[in-house]
């Protein structure tokens, strides 16, 4: 190949400017968008939440929970099922996630079964001796999972959303998790505290007889009927009826207002026909105690003065702030499943523009003494490296820019270290061209065969450097996900830029000047 | 002009006659690592053992010191608690341990010690692992390395001998480990990014030994006459001054990391640093020096290369 085709060199070109395209915006970011020239695309870098600040969380669905809530109603089902059809049966139960049962008498199998079947058709059922045991199916507990999940995330979505936080991200992880970031918040304290309640409200009846003051801790209930701790107070207790009047399904809208004596409450509005039903009761029971109870515990038990449809305010001790958050998450609604917060990470943005600081002075301190490196080692050669080593670092953020991929603090550091070992591939062909010269070839041909051979070993030795980022990558935790990212592409654009661009200025250098002569 | 020479170009070391020498070194190394994870294990940073960090910036050095951090953190009965200083005069890092109970008791302290300190101190970072998710970080840790050094070695093993591949791995398990091994004998915090440190040493290392053995198997085509400790020298010799060159622009950016990149990236630099040194060692004196050990076949002889080049062979 002793011309160099006009087609390639074409595409090399062209492929640099559009490098070029794509990594200005992140130069010009300090003029506001509209300012910015619109055929330029705007996709910026994105900093990961180590750079620009901000908080991460992950929280853990307790998903055993909704099963044995699940398997509770089940089991109310069934009781009544097995009390109509005068199946008898000892030790009704929930064990480790499923129920049991003993059977009693000669009832055959298949009519217990076929109850149990009836409520539900998607259960497991194993018997041993007359040990019955029920379970969910596979198929019914993913689909339990999966269904619970994707509410969750709406509800937390929408707890978020209410607080006014920027570009939060909400995504599920695995098959209970789900990540929170919240770019630009410092202290996650507030958002906690918005996802560590449930809120799930329930309007309850008092017993009618048994007065709530002289209720103690461990004072058995009357059948129908539960002990329940006072929201604040924590040596007061409720009788209270465990039928559900009114559920917060049945809201329509809270806000915080003020009660009578000024001090904060929550205004709450229920649905037409949750309206209508707290109308019934309360009509029924003028002069008797009712519990707003949130989360099995009571908030407050005021006395029925008269009936109540729609409009109603919750009042209890509460400061403004506990309003605020109570008509928030009364509002996006009861969190089908408790979360439990498995980790937390939050940076301020402090600490991430000084690292941010430090990464460009690191990155730029590098590259210029790398650069100053070659260019003593090789002479000319060293410059022709140097501009592929310039074009390799337009290329990553041109690529980061366009994949949106993250760049974090150790991905800043990858792509230091890349153009370290970037320019590798051009001292193994420069070295090899040496090496080829010594050997008696003419300049160009030295060059030729020294770029031919090198390669297949720039190969070998990128593929298996790789190999490591991809494993890095599949272990995929946050600011490490980030900086297999950038090791990955970095090692990618440096076998282009440090073989194919290398390459043309060198052979246009030699070919231009009539070297005889090279690294000597 | 006069360019920068760091290996003269003709060089003719005896690299394997050092065999023995780096083979006592190394196991040295390996023996030493050993011991320290026996004895010191090594110091886990809240990514595997779970629990609670915070970096703290003083407002007034003078009225807000590690000692008045100190009694702050020691008045929450935390248990166990570390205070130390973190780069700059002004800023601490406060690990405290992970809580018994769930996930809420850890939820509670952390925010009592952000209430606690919040009027003097600026809080630049807080991070809390829960137990959980600390033993799985370190599983997913343990995959990632296993899951790179095995595709590393089929990797090689396809493109090279069984017998390389072997080497190559052994020389690798020796850098990984005796990287470990230094993170323990010198108990500096073993986190994720640590992790990532390690994997990048391999794939270093690895690039390394490549390239040596790249040039080991063109050389045992092309001298068929000479033998095979002659043929493992002058590969060694040949590629020398390349791994010479790339060791130092590596190292450069290393360094530069470790002076300017914060601390933060300090603890990862100096790692890949010390996997540099390692890695091109155990290229030339453990993976080549283990060649030795094997019967390898010198192949098909290749058209005499030397003399015409392939474009000009038609």
């Amino acid at each position: 190949m002793k011309k160099i085709s006009k087609i390639k060199l074409l595409l090399v070109f062209f492929s640099v400017i559009i490098g070029f395209v794509y990594a200005l915006p992140n130069f010009i970011s300090n003029l506001s968008n509209s300012d910015a020239p619109n055929f330029l695309p705007g996709k910026t870098i994105n900093l990961g939440l180590d750079l620009k600040g901000g908080s991460y969380l992950l929280l853990k669905a307790d998903m055993d929970v909704v099963f044995i809530e699940k398997l509770q109603n089940l089991m109310s089902d069934l009781r009544v099922s097995f009390r109509k059809n005068k199946i008898a049966y000892n030790n009704l139960k929930i064990f480790d996630n499923r129920i049991v049962f003993k059977k009693r008498n000669l009832d055959t199998d298949k009519v217990i079964r076929d109850l149990i079947l009836k409520t539900n058709k998607n259960l497991l059922i194993t018997k041993e001796n007359n040990l019955f045991q029920i379970e969910f199916s596979k198929t019914e507990k993913d689909k339990i999972v999966k269904s619970t999940m994707a509410q969750a995330i709406e509800i937390v979505r929408r707890r978020i959303d209410e607080t006014g936080t920027n570009e939060p991200s909400i995504q599920q992880q695995g098959v209970d998790r789900i990540i929170v970031q919240l770019p630009g918040l410092e202290d996650p304290g507030r958002i906690k505290k918005l996802l560590g309640k449930t809120a799930k409200l329930t309007f309850q009846l008092a017993h009618p007889s048994i007065v709530s003051e002289e209720v103690q801790a461990g004072d058995n209930p009357p059948p129908g009927y539960a002990l329940l701790m006072d929201d604040k107070i924590s040596d007061r207790f409720y009788m209270i009826n465990k039928k559900v009047m009114v559920s917060g399904e049945m809201l329509q809208d809270a806000s915080t207002s003020f009660d009578r004596n000024n001090s904060p409450s929550v205004s709450f509005q229920l649905s037409p026909l949750g309206g209508k039903k707290f109308g019934r009761v309360t009509g029924k029971n003028i002069g008797r105690e009712f519990a707003i109870v949130l989360d099995g515990k009571v908030v407050s038990a005021p006395t029925i003065q008269s009936q109540i449809f729609s409009n109603g305010q919750i009042t209890g001790n509460f400061t403004l702030e506990e309003t605020n958050d109570l008509a928030l998450v009364l509002r996006s609604g009861a969190l089908p499943v408790p979360m439990t917060i498995l980790e937390e990470r939050s940076v301020g943005p402090g600490l991430g523009s000084d690292s941010i600081s430090s990464g460009k002075m690191a990155s730029i301190i590098g590259i210029v003494a790398v650069m100053i490196f070659m260019f003593i080692s090789y002479g000319s050669f060293g410059i022709f490296a140097n501009i592929a080593l310039f074009c390799n670092i337009i290329f990553i953020i041109a690529l980061l820019s366009l994949l949106q991929a993250t760049l974090t603090l150790p991905g800043i550091a990858g792509v230091v270290l890349t153009m370290g070992m970037a320019v590798d591939a051009n001292v193994l062909i420069f070295e090899r061209i040496k090496e080829e010269f010594k050997l008696g070839r003419k300049v160009f041909d030295a060059i030729e065969s020294g770029f031919e051979r090198a390669i297949s070993t720039i190969i070998d030795a990128n593929l298996t450097t790789l190999f490591a980022a991809i494993a890095l990558f599949s272990f995929g935790s946050g600011p490490i996900k980030g900086f297999s990212v950038t090791l990955m592409i970095g090692i990618i654009t440096s076998m282009f830029t440090a073989i194919i661009i290398t390459k043309y200025l060198v052979l246009f250098y030699v070919k231009k000047k009539d070297i005889k002569k090279i690294f000597y | 002009m006069k360019y920068l020479r760091l290996i003269p170009s003709d060089t003719n070391f005896n690299f394997l006659k050092f065999k023995k020498i780096a083979f006592v070194f190394s196991s040295l190394i390996i023996l030493g690592s050993l011991f320290s994870l026996l004895f010191n294990s090594l110091n886990y940073g809240i990514d595997f053992k779970g629990g609670i960090l915070l970096e703290l910036r003083s407002n007034n050095v003078a009225l807000f010191n590690i000692d008045d951090l100190r009694n702050k953190v020691s008045s929450l009965n935390a248990g166990e608690t570390s205070i130390q200083k973190f780069g700059k005069e002004t800023d601490f890092l406060v690990r405290i341990q992970k809580q018994d109970g769930d996930e809420k008791q850890q939820i509670k302290v952390i925010e009592n010690l952000k209430k606690l300190t919040k009027d003097n101190y600026s809080i630049r970072r807080s991070e809390f692992v829960g137990p959980v998710v600390g033993e799985e970080l370190k599983m997913a840790g343990l995959m990632a390395v296993s899951l790179a050094m095995l595709s590393i070695m089929l990797y090689i093993w396809f493109r090279f001998e069984w017998q390389f591949s072997i080497a190559a791995i052994i020389a690798l398990t020796h850098d990984v480990f005796s990287t470990i091994g230094l993170f323990s004998i010198l108990q500096l915090e073993f986190n994720l990014a640590t992790i990532a440190a390690i994997l990048t040493t391999a794939g270093y290392s690895i690039n390394d030994t490549v390239v040596i053995f790249d040039r080991v198997r063109e050389n045992l085509r092309r001298y068929k006459s000479k033998d095979h400790y002659f043929i493992y020298n002058k590969s060694i010799n040949e590629t020398l001054s390349r791994t010479v060159m790339t060791s130092v622009t590596t190292l450069i950016a290393l360094f530069i990391i470790f002076f300017f990149g914060g601390t933060v990236l300090s603890d990862f630099s100096l790692a890949m640093i010390w996997g540099v040194f390692i890695g091109t060692f155990s290229s030339i004196f453990v993976a080549v020096s283990l060649l030795t050990f094997f019967k390898i076949h010198k192949g098909e002889k290749i058209m005499d290369e030397t003399i015409v080049p392939e474009y000009e062979r038609d």
